[in-house]
């Protein structure tokens, strides 16, 4: 894999992975300065999951997300714009600032939503894969969840059906090894996801969420697998939140040690290693992708601090549907 | 017309509207080849075969789940739950995210599903399979809520439930299923939203919907014999729900009695009688009378539970209370 892409595809990976962890940040500090209210769930460190995955997956394919969902939000198209804009909770967010944060939308991205209830999309992304299915449509439904989210009842009642109907849907678990404060040794009797696909008969694997190309080979076999066999499939992908569960949360639970060993494997740090001491990359290359970055963060926060706020009409307008 | 019964009625419906939208699908526990724990889904797997008609492990939550999903990618489906009471293992996909997904996404999906559950009492199956629980979806916005009391109803409104594009709890009281009337041929569609005045009277305004309509229905003929002529509306759906039908009636008659099986806490009985309270209070020759079950789970006793449950006598005594009429 690392030999086989084109240096344009290896751009594309360091950019959105940089533009994730740089809109992350941002979104940090706007929230300290109280442009950003409410939950705010972010995935500094998570970056090489979202992008990889998404990379292995055709624009036209379904992905439903859960509440920690800019970054996947980000990497299947939609506009920093859209999606700073909707932190803001302005009228021009992706949702008009009636999500917020969690839940993030897109019907033409087919991005299906964020979801914030723990484990709660997991059986709405089950269901597009029998929409899919009934209506032999050439495409898959990308699920994400957290570790947390293995243990509610709607993981296990989705992948029992799915498989039971074999339908098009690939479960991804991005395993952060903490459910809010609650190591996964404390919570999961089994802490290797994956192994779990077994008790549905369908295919588990596991990858390292901190290595991009590592992440876009399991997911392109993965997906692949959905494709053809019309059956579900189970990705555990390891990674690592640097930041705690969520803006309002102090992240007390665990040790600097840790957190120090799992910076070392930061997947942007190491990529941007990695293809400068081999030589694909001159180290200004990446600087000027680094630059185009922080222009565009910065013209996302503009764009959202001038945008106005929602008319008050929208208060009603969409509780149903007419 | 054509006389059939409530469960021959739900059937026809069903099978109208997948003949006609092949969008349309069925989910749910026992639905295909058991036919429907109350068969109502009778016939389906049949005519429409296993992927239309689709039996689901005994797992409300992905049953719902997986409705929403694909109703976000483009289905009708039509999700079973054998009884409402165990719609509360769904409440999560029901009320956080079906209610909610329009609204959230800034009207960017849409959830065109219906979730239909029998639910009613008085059967002796005990406290965990005796409940009516239309309050709880009322109190969420963002579901529509039917619950039919005739054959006719039932056809036009699942019929139009199935068409609209939000999500619909269609209350099916089990005590109706057996029950017969004459339904309309053909594509008979009942608008959600449009309360039924069954019973044209000046005296009192009884306000009721699925199966204590017959209940008020019956009370009515009694009342007659003390030449008390009640008007009775049939709700038909509690959202939206027909507040005009409501008021209108009220302000003619100046006195109002609200009847459902549910406990009275927090009922919908509470939230009509409010609506009444706040909309008719100088119409009102009375406060508005509410009869309902007793706040107790269901005892299994066949005389402790009929007890906890409203009667027809429990109506025409109210109705004589507020006309102070004695009978003859």
């Amino acid at each position: 894999m690392r030999k086989s892409l084109e240096k344009s595809e290896l751009e594309d990976l360091y950019r959105q992975m940089y533009l994730i962890r740089r809109f992350e940040e941002t979104a940090a500090e706007m929230y300290l300065r109280g442009k950003i209210s409410g939950f705010t769930h972010l995935a500094t460190g998570e970056e090489a999951v979202s992008v990889g995955v998404m990379s292995a997956l055709f624009d036209k394919d379904y992905v439903v997300s859960a509440y920690r969902d800019h970054g996947h939000a980000l990497a299947k198209g939609a506009s920093s714009r859209a999606v700073m804009a909707e932190l803001f909770g302005k009228d021009t967010g992706i949702c008009h600032g009636l999500g917020g944060s969690m839940h993030l939308f897109d019907q033409s991205l087919k991005f299906m939503g964020g979801y914030a209830i723990v484990g709660g999309g997991i059986p709405i992304a089950t269901g597009l894969g029998l929409a899919i299915k009934y209506k032999c449509e050439d495409i898959i439904c990308a699920c994400f969840f957290g570790d947390g989210a293995v243990n509610e009842g709607a993981f296990h009642e989705s992948l029992n059906l799915a498989r039971l109907w074999h339908l098009p849907v690939l479960y991804i678990c991005e395993n952060n090894l903490y459910a809010m404060g609650t190591d996964i040794m404390r919570s999961s009797a089994v802490t290797d996801v994956y192994k779990r696909a077994e008790a549905y008969d369908i295919p588990g694997e596991c990858a390292n969420g901190m290595d991009v190309l590592e992440v876009k080979e399991a997911a392109t076999q993965a997906a692949k697998k959905v494709r053809q066999g019309n059956s579900p499939y189970l990705l555990e992908l390891k990674t690592y939140r640097y930041r705690a569960h969520s803006m309002a949360d102090p992240g007390r639970y665990r040790t600097l040690e840790e957190e120090e060993i799992w910076k070392e494997r930061d997947p942007i740090t190491n990529f941007a290693k990695y293809f400068v001491e081999t030589g694909v990359f001159e180290p200004d290359e990446l600087k000027n992708i680094q630059n185009s970055v922080e222009m565009e963060i910065k013209d996302a926060v503009e764009f959202a601090e001038n945008s106005p706020n929602p008319d008050l009409s929208l208060l009603t307008e969409f509780v149903y549907a007419e | 017309m054509v006389e059939m019964t409530y469960r021959e009625a739900l059937n026809q419906a069903l099978k109208e509207e997948m003949r006609k939208d092949e969008k349309v699908i069925i989910l749910g526990e026992e639905v295909a080849y058991y036919q429907g724990a109350y068969k109502v889904t009778q016939g389906l797997l049949a005519e429409f075969g296993d992927k239309r008609v689709k039996d689901t492990p005994i797992s409300e939550e992905i049953i719902i789940g997986s409705a929403i999903g694909s109703a976000m990618g483009g289905m009708r489906p039509v999700a079973e739950m054998m009884t409402v009471n165990f719609s509360l293992l769904a409440m999560d996909q029901i009320a956080n995210h079906a209610a909610k997904i329009h609204y959230m996404f800034a009207g960017q999906a849409k959830v065109p599903m219906v979730i239909r559950a029998a639910q009613g009492a008085g059967k002796q199956l005990g406290a965990q399979h005796s409940q009516h629980l239309e309050a709880y979806f009322l109190h969420c916005p963002g579901l529509r809520v039917a619950l039919p009391s005739t054959p006719a109803d039932a056809k036009g409104l699942l019929k139009a439930s199935i068409r609209d594009d939000n999500p619909v709890i269609f209350l099916e009281d089990q005590g109706l299923y057996s029950t017969s009337g004459d339904v309309p041929p053909g594509d008979y569609i009942v608008p959600l939203g449009k309360a039924n005045v069954i019973r044209n009277g000046e005296d009192v305004t009884i306000i009721s919907y699925s199966k204590t309509v017959l209940d008020c229905l019956e009370a009515a003929k009694e009342l007659e014999k003390s030449n008390v002529e009640a008007e009775i509306i049939d709700l038909r759906c509690l959202n939206p729900l027909d507040t005009k039908t409501i008021f209108d009636s009220v302000r003619k008659t100046g006195l109002a009695i609200v009847v459902n099986e549910a406990w009275k806490t927090g009922s919908a009985a509470a939230e009509i009688s409010c609506l009444i309270s706040e909309n008719c209070s100088d119409y009102l020759d009375a406060p508005v009378v509410r009869i309902s079950a007793l706040d107790t789970p269901m005892p299994y006793n066949k005389v402790l539970e009929q007890t906890a449950l409203p009667h027809k006598k429990d109506i025409i005594d109210a109705a004589l209370e507020l006309l102070q009429v004695t009978q003859p």
